[in-house]
Parts: C-alpha cells; structure tokens; sequence
C-alpha cells in the first residue's frame, strides 16, 4: 500500500516538474509547480514528517508561488484572455467543487485527534510524541542560534526586495 | 516495500530536471523555479534520511533550507522586476552588459 502511495505521488511530482520546465506560458509553469508542492508535500506525510509537509504547503505552495504569480501579473508576463462559455456553468462548476472539498476533508477533521501516536525520531526510545513536538524540542533547545539567525536572514532580504524593486534606483 | 533508494532516486531525477531547467530555458521566471524544484528535491533527500536514520535534524535542515529559499525567491523575483523595467523583457540572454 505505501509502495503504491510512493508510485504515484512520485508520479505526479515528476510529471508536474516535467510540465513546469516545458511548458511556454509561464502561468500554466507556476500552476504546475503548485502541483509539484503538493505532490512533494504528500511525499513528505509518507516519511512521517507531517509538520515539514505542512510548512511545505504553506510556504512554497501558499506563498512562493503565490510571489511568482504576482510577479508574473504585474509585468504581464502572460497574455491573459478571459475563457469564454457561459457564466452560469463556472458558478455551478466552483460550487460543486467547494463541496466536493468539505466532503472530502469531513472525515479527517471529524477524526481529528491532539497529540499523541508518532513514533519519535530521535533515535531514542518511543516517546510517543508527535512530529511537530519532537522539531520543536530540538529546535528550540539545540538549533536555536540558527533559528535566530534565519530570522534576521529574512529581515535581510525584506530590505533587499524592496530596494532591488524600487522605481528610482 | 519502499526503500531509502527509491526517495533517493526519485530526488536526483527532481534535481536533474531542475538543472535541466535553468540550463536550457531563457525565461528568468522559470529559471527561478526549475532553482526552487532543485531546493525541493535536496528537501526531500534530507527528509528520507531523516526518516531511514531515525534522525530530527534532517527535517530541522528542511525547515532552515525552507527558509533560506523563501528569502531568495524574494530577492531572485526582485532582481527580476529591476531587469524588466530596464529592459523590458525578461530573457537572460539580455543580461549580457558584464560579457566580453
């Protein structure tokens, strides 16, 4: 069962990363590598490592390539038409997907359980703690210096954006 | 039965297929990426042995390496923009003020 998970989410990661180099238009490249996050996200929940598929998710796939695509849109990058065919048809199309999405997700958020289960990963014995509680005790207590550390590495790069993009340089 | 190969295998094609993307496109925006998908693939690489070595510092690295590629997507995409407005398109092979 997990060799068949592997398969094809390995499949779906490849595919999409084969689409993002080769295609021309740039919007449908981001597209596709939202698609690669996701496929790379799942991976990531396989090797148990849920808080680093999470983060994934909302890094790269909710944020970097939601800054590709502003980047794309605001140099009009790509020429976007608008798709034809009826209105009424995309109403009903995006409502059936938004319950198909509730349904989906009604069985894990109603068998939502706090804490407990992992196995740890700290080569020691099983403490059953979770994932995100085994990053945490390592990240805050041994890695801290870097931790800060990447916190100013942000800060240096918010400047470094915002005077690379200003008008007048 | 999935063993540490198979991710590991599954990573290198990820990382081939980025450097084949930012070899051969022209376009400064997927160049960008295709360096994102490589980023990802070392991701993925820390996050197999982090689980096949019974280890937290892989993921711990993940997250550092999450970090550091948010911060240079940032920059890369403003430098991006500072090239457009110079030159009005965003072909690398315009960029060629320092060659020979």
């Amino acid at each position: 069962m997990e060799a068949l998970i592997f398969y094809v989410l390995g499949a779906v990661t490849v595919i999409s990363a084969v689409c993002v180099i080769f295609l021309r238009r740039p919007l449908h490249n981001v597209l596709f590598m939202i698609l690669t996050m996701i496929g790379l996200a799942g991976l990531f929940i396989l090797l148990n490592a849920e808080f680093v598929a999470m983060v994934q998710l909302i890094v790269y796939a909710g944020a970097v390539m939601v800054l590709f695509l502003f980047v794309i849109m605001l140099l009009n990058l790509d020429q976007l038409t608008a798709s034809g065919g009826p209105r009424a048809m995309r109403w009903w199309i995006g409502i059936a997907l938004a319950v198909g999405l509730v349904v989906l997700l009604f069985p894990i958020i109603r068998a939502f359980v706090p804490a407990a289960g992992q196995g740890a990963l700290t080569g020691g014995a099983v403490q059953g703690l979770s994932n995100t509680e085994i990053i945490a005790k390592e990240l805050f207590t041994t890695y801290l210096l870097p931790f800060e550390i990447a916190s100013v590495l942000l800060l240096a790069a918010i400047i470094g954006a915002v005077v690379l993009a200003r008008k007048k340089l | 039965m999935v063993t540490l190969q198979h991710y590991l295998i599954l990573s290198a094609v990820l990382f081939c297929l980025g450097i084949v993307g930012v070899m051969f496109r022209r376009n400064l925006i997927v160049i960008l990426m295709s360096l994102e998908l490589m980023l990802n693939a070392v991701n993925l690489t820390f996050i197999a042995f982090s689980r096949y070595l019974d280890s937290i510092e892989g993921q711990i690295f993940v997250l550092f390496i999450m970090v550091v590629a948010a911060a240079e997507v940032a920059v890369g995409l403003a430098v991006a923009v500072a090239i457009f407005r110079e030159s009005g398109s965003i072909d690398v092979n315009n960029v060629n003020l320092m060659k020979w």
